[in-house]
């Protein structure tokens, strides 16, 4: 399960981790964790470890806890037992500890969630002047870097309204990336996107994950897990059923549950 | 007859009617400050993520909301001033007119509170997520993501609270000891039942309440935000 190559080699961070703690150890572990909603057990019995600099897809079918995992590693669901750390730590329970531990975390939603009173540049730059504190000039110079990055430096001035959905996802994208996080959780990033969207926040994604950033994916899109995963996580009826690599995945799944469910999603 | 239609008390008495709004228009703008500040810190309590704060907002906007606002001025006026003797000032004018204008501005935040509260249920919970998301505690995401988006969307019927402060602050006049509006006291009381004093007051609070309508209105459809 631990692969343990993919760890050291990529670490080198250009992800831009901070180095209070370096190097060594994964960036993420669940440990058998546990959450229900109501009567529902989504998550059951979780136990998963991401390396730095490792791209970690997680598929599966609709309900399967795909989210609720991908959620629960910056708290924006609680679980109810067993333990997720982030680079070593425990993930706080509540407050200003939770707070910073989110500002390492990225988050990128299936609803883009832009700032919708403020512009773009005013989006990327409001966590790095509020919670990393830095000037407004270095900031927003931060902030043009990234929008260049992701394409739409010339969309800096206008608000998440007046942009088309790849764009908002690319400037939701360069929002995360603002605060410099140590891992990026993206919630099907590309799921509320036009058909021809999608292409141009996979790019942006893939070459962030071949610039060596800690990813966390939920998404259907198999031909960026092909290209951009080291791993495959195969998740259905809160369990995660498979894991492996992607090229073992897609031609050589072990479970029925997963042969079913790519023959579904590969035939038509 | 003649004297139903003989305007000569008010012309005779404008001096007087001019300052009588003039203490409307400073009780206006101090109420209106201090009712959106508690009222705003109200909000926030009542989506608080501490129960208590919770508890403690919802208290305070069913105890206030319900209370009729003479009774408030009276418990101001008479309860906290003459029997508690609590003193905001030496001069007993001026302490008079904080009690007034606190205990209007305690009637009208709970107001202001659930307009507000519900201009944040109109905020997609995403907007919260997201900035929860970026690091910001729950007191930055209210301030600075939340509440800018909220206060949009409620500024239509804040303005309607707001013109009704307005003409609340007559029962403020009378039934508290404002003196620089006792003039306006003596005038309802001397003058009232004629129609050409009722008309001149009359159209002096549309003077007042009316240009603020608009500019709530013009106010509210140019700071919509677009989603």
């Amino acid at each position: 399960m631990t692969d343990s190559g993919v760890g050291p080699e990529l670490s080198k961070d250009d992800s831009g981790a901070q180095d209070d703690i370096p190097g060594g150890g994964p960036l993420v572990v669940l440990e058998n964790v546990n959450k229900h909603f109501g009567e529902l057990h989504v998550l059951q019995n979780i136990n998963l470890t991401i390396h730095r600099g490792e791209v970690v897809v997680v598929i599966g079918p609709s309900g399967g806890g795909k989210s609720t995992l991908c959620r629960s590693i910056n708290r924006l669901e609680p679980i109810d037992d067993g333990t997720i750390m982030v680079d070593g730590k425990k993930l706080p329970e509540e407050g200003k500890d939770l707070a910073r531990l989110r500002a390492d975390v990225g988050m990128v939603f299936q609803s883009f969630n832009l700032f919708a009173h403020k512009t773009i540049l005013e989006n990327v730059t409001l966590g790095p002047i509020k919670v990393r504190k830095l000037g407004k000039q270095e900031a927003e110079k931060n902030a043009m870097e990234l929008l260049e990055r992701v394409g739409i430096a010339n969309q800096a001035q206008k608000y998440p309204a007046q942009l088309s959905g790849g764009q908002q996802q690319r400037a939701a994208i360069a929002r995360a990336l603002a605060m410099k996080p140590k891992v990026m959780l993206f919630d099907e990033p590309t799921s509320a996107l036009d058909p021809e969207m999608v292409k141009e926040v996979l790019d942006v994604m893939t070459s962030l994950a071949h610039d060596g950033m800690t990813m966390i994916v939920v998404t259907h899109e198999m031909g960026f897990a092909r290209r951009a995963a080291q791993k495959v996580v195969f998740m259905a009826d809160g369990q995660i059923v498979e894991e492996s690599t992607p090229d073992e995945f897609f031609t050589n799944a072990r479970t029925e549950r997963a042969k079913d469910f790519l023959s579904k999603i590969l035939t038509h | 007859m003649d004297v139903l239609f003989d305007f000569t008390p008010v012309f005779d008495n404008m001096g007087d009617i001019l300052q009588a709004f003039w203490a409307v228009i400073r009780l206006t703008v101090t109420t209106g400050i201090l009712s959106l500040i508690l009222g705003t810190i109200l909000a926030g309590m009542r989506v608080a993520p501490v129960r208590i704060f919770r508890g403690a907002g919802t208290l305070y906007v069913n105890v206030f909301r319900n209370t009729p606002l003479t009774l408030i001025l009276a418990f101001c006026a008479l309860g906290l001033s003459d029997t508690l003797h609590i003193s905001l000032s030496t001069q007993s004018t001026v302490n008079f007119y904080w009690l007034a204008v606190f205990g209007l501005a305690a009637y009208t935040a709970a107001f202001i509170c659930e307009a507000l509260r519900s201009g944040i249920n109109t905020v997609p919970l995403g907007q919260a997520e997201a900035a929860r998301a970026v690091g910001l505690t729950f007191f930055q995401s209210l301030r600075l993501v939340i509440l800018p988006q909220a206060f949009r969307s409620v500024i239509a019927p804040l303005g309607s609270i707001f013109i009704a402060m307005t003409k609340n602050t007559t029962v403020v006049i009378v039934a508290s000891y404002v003196e620089s509006a006792y003039i306006m006291r003596q005038l309802f009381e001397e003058e009232g039942a004629t129609i050409p004093m009722f008309l001149a007051f009359a159209i002096g609070f549309m003077i007042i309440t009316l240009p603020m309508g608009f500019f709530f209105g013009w106010l509210a459809k140019r700071l919509a935000v677009s989603r």
